[in-house]
């Protein structure tokens, strides 16, 4: 009798470890695969013959691609900053006024970019601008129509985010602020925000990844002369391999991974930090 | 009336409340709402027009108000049973990806939840990297995998299952890897969340009472995670049902999709008012699972505070 259960047990954890290994390998092998084949020395891109580095060595004489990340490293700044300052309000709102007339649309507002298929988005946008333009003359097409549309996407993720973060943190502590007289303004950047920057760290790079990832909003959006760079990736994935692009995406797998793992190190330390003051903090009350 | 007139005028409103409110929401409402609006006013534009189609639809002649409202794009595509084909198509596309999603993600989620605290941050790491990671390149690897020269073909080959390639690339079986394969981690990250919060008194006690694992995973545990499901379909259905981008570089010409017909008629097609009730349409198909998601996320905020 026990050895059957045990064998179930057995059995459970060998299907549950199976069933996680074989879902990693097929979250993992397209990128692994991307990076392998960075190194390929041969442009038939799918079969080896070699190690080599000309393809990054190509990139750097890449005059289109170049430009294309330049463009996109602006917006993706300008977007993660627009994102988490709108994402906060948002948030803020959320989070703190229960009641006021619209906020079921200010909620489905906020929260619909987040699933909407992003060709209604870009097509709508741009049909705004062009309105726009011709109603005011501004704006043109290119990095500002851009940063708009990526802005309104990242809000969305930003306010996930932030509002996260709000709903956790201790509300004693802006209590505490105000029964000491402190005016709203005063508790928010003195109390609220010391408190959620790393949620704020997290959107900011969150909003700054899916700007420099974004496809269809950018290829609504920009004008000529204004192609990011995954508009410059998706016309050539679009035409067939290119060794090229796997070598742009072994950088960015790079880059991505270090920023990631640095901030989540970084947020880790935060909040440990944190933690520890507040544990001093109430130990000092308590004696 | 007049009293609220005099409110609005003396900005008697303007507290900082309102200021933190409005800021938010102006800008939802000039970014979000008005395009749509403006989508819709392009959609049934006239086709004299149609060389302005931002042209007013009202117009004054001889003191009387005519609207001109245009709704040839709509029977256009009420006509061609293509359009209809290809809504329909897109949906079957959408659906099948959702449940593939939900098949390996709910157990995934599920094992996720059960393992070891320690380990647990590792293993959400480990869906969120990709996540993080350039979602275009992705899809772009599976073009090199699946195509008739790709890794897997040689693979094959080399292994001697099959003696000539198989065409597997621009073929719905690629465009259904490709979609699941995006938007895996939008179905596994709500499950988890729901699934890991789960009170394990639950599951005891339905233990106690003799319940079998299997029952105790049916009765217990699915329904309790309900709202993690319906979170984590939407996440993926909404989106995948317009897809463009996974459709345009591993589907084919007969993977129809709504969103490359939307992206045709725009910009190569250039037909403005076209592509707006392409859109148009597309909003109203969205619709509903859109109201289910937003009720979903409104409980999540409202519940969890």
């Amino acid at each position: 009798m026990k050895g059957r259960i045990k064998g179930r047990i057995d059995g459970y954890r060998w299907f549950g470890r199976s069933w996680l290994s074989a879902t990693y390998l097929f979250l993992y092998i397209p990128i692994v695969v991307l990076i392998v084949f960075s190194f390929n020395s041969s442009r038939q891109s799918m079969e080896w013959s070699g190690f080599s580095l000309q393809w990054y060595a190509s990139l750097m004489d890449d005059a289109e691609i170049i430009s294309g990340f330049v463009l996109s490293l602006k917006i993706a700044v300008l977007t993660a900053f627009a994102s988490v300052i709108l994402g906060t309000f948002a948030a803020f709102v959320l989070n703190r006024y229960r009641r006021f007339a619209g906020r079921t649309l200010f909620n489905s507002m906020v929260s619909a970019p987040l699933v909407m298929p992003e060709v209604i988005i870009g097509l709508s946008l741009l049909l705004l601008m062009v309105s726009m333009q011709r109603l005011l003359g501004f704006p043109e097409r290119g990095l500002f129509t851009i940063w708009i549309a990526h802005s309104l996407l990242g809000m969305a993720y930003a306010t996930v985010v932030v509002q996260s973060r709000l709903r956790e943190m201790d509300k004693s502590l802006e209590e505490a602020a105000m029964d000491l007289g402190c005016k709203p303004h005063q508790i928010f950047f003195l109390v609220t925000l010391p408190n959620i920057t790393p949620a704020l760290l997290s959107a900011w790079l969150l909003t700054f990844t899916l700007s420099l990832d974004d496809v269809v909003l950018s290829a609504f959006l920009s004008g000529p002369g204004s192609s990011t760079m995954p508009i410059v990736i998706f016309s050539r994935a679009r035409l067939g391999l290119d060794p090229r692009v796997n070598a742009i995406a072994t950088l960015t797998i790079l880059a991505v991974s270090i920023g990631v793992l640095a901030s989540s190190l970084y947020i880790a330390r935060a909040e440990r930090q944190r933690q520890k003051q507040i544990v001093a903090a109430t130990r000092n009350v308590s004696q | 009336m007049k009293k609220f007139l005099i409110h609005m005028l003396t900005l008697r409103w303007l507290s900082g409340r309102h200021i933190v409110i409005g800021i938010p929401y102006g800008w939802l409402l000039l970014v979000f709402l008005v395009p749509f609006l403006i989508v819709f006013r392009i959609s049934v534009a006239d086709v004299q027009s149609a060389a302005d189609p931002f042209g007013s639809l009202l117009s004054y002649v001889d003191g009387v108000a005519t609207l001109k409202i245009k709704l040839a794009n709509y029977l256009f595509i009420a006509q061609d049973s293509l359009y209809a084909l290809t809504y329909l198509s897109s949906l079957k596309y959408a659906v099948v990806t959702t449940l593939l999603c939900l098949l390996i993600g709910y157990p995934f989620a599920y094992f996720m939840a059960r393992a070891r605290p320690t380990i647990r941050t590792t293993l959400l790491m480990l869906v969120m990297l990709p996540f993080w990671t350039s979602f275009l390149l992705r899809i772009y690897a599976w073009k090199g995998i699946l195509a008739s020269n790709g890794l897997l073909n040689n693979l094959l080959l080399w292994l001697g299952v099959i003696e000539t390639p198989l065409a597997l690339l621009h073929t719905p079986f690629s465009l259904v890897i490709g979609m699941v394969y995006a938007y895996l981690p939008f179905m596994i990250l709500p499950l988890y969340a729901n699934l890991v919060k789960m009170d394990v008194r639950f599951l005891e006690a339905a233990a106690d009472l003799g319940s079998t694992p299997w029952k105790t995973f049916w009765l217990v545990t699915v329904p309790l995670s309900k709202s993690g499901i319906i979170a984590g379909s939407m996440l993926v259905l909404i989106p995948c049902v317009g897809e463009f981008v996974i459709p345009e570089l591993l589907g084919g010409p007969e993977t129809l999709m709504i969103g490359r017909v939307l992206w045709d008629e725009f910009f190569s097609n250039n037909d403005w008012p076209m592509a707006s009730a392409v859109t148009v349409i597309m909003i109203l198909l969205i619709l509903l699972p859109m109201a289910i998601f937003n009720k979903y996320q409104n409980k999540q905020q409202g519940g969890g505070a």
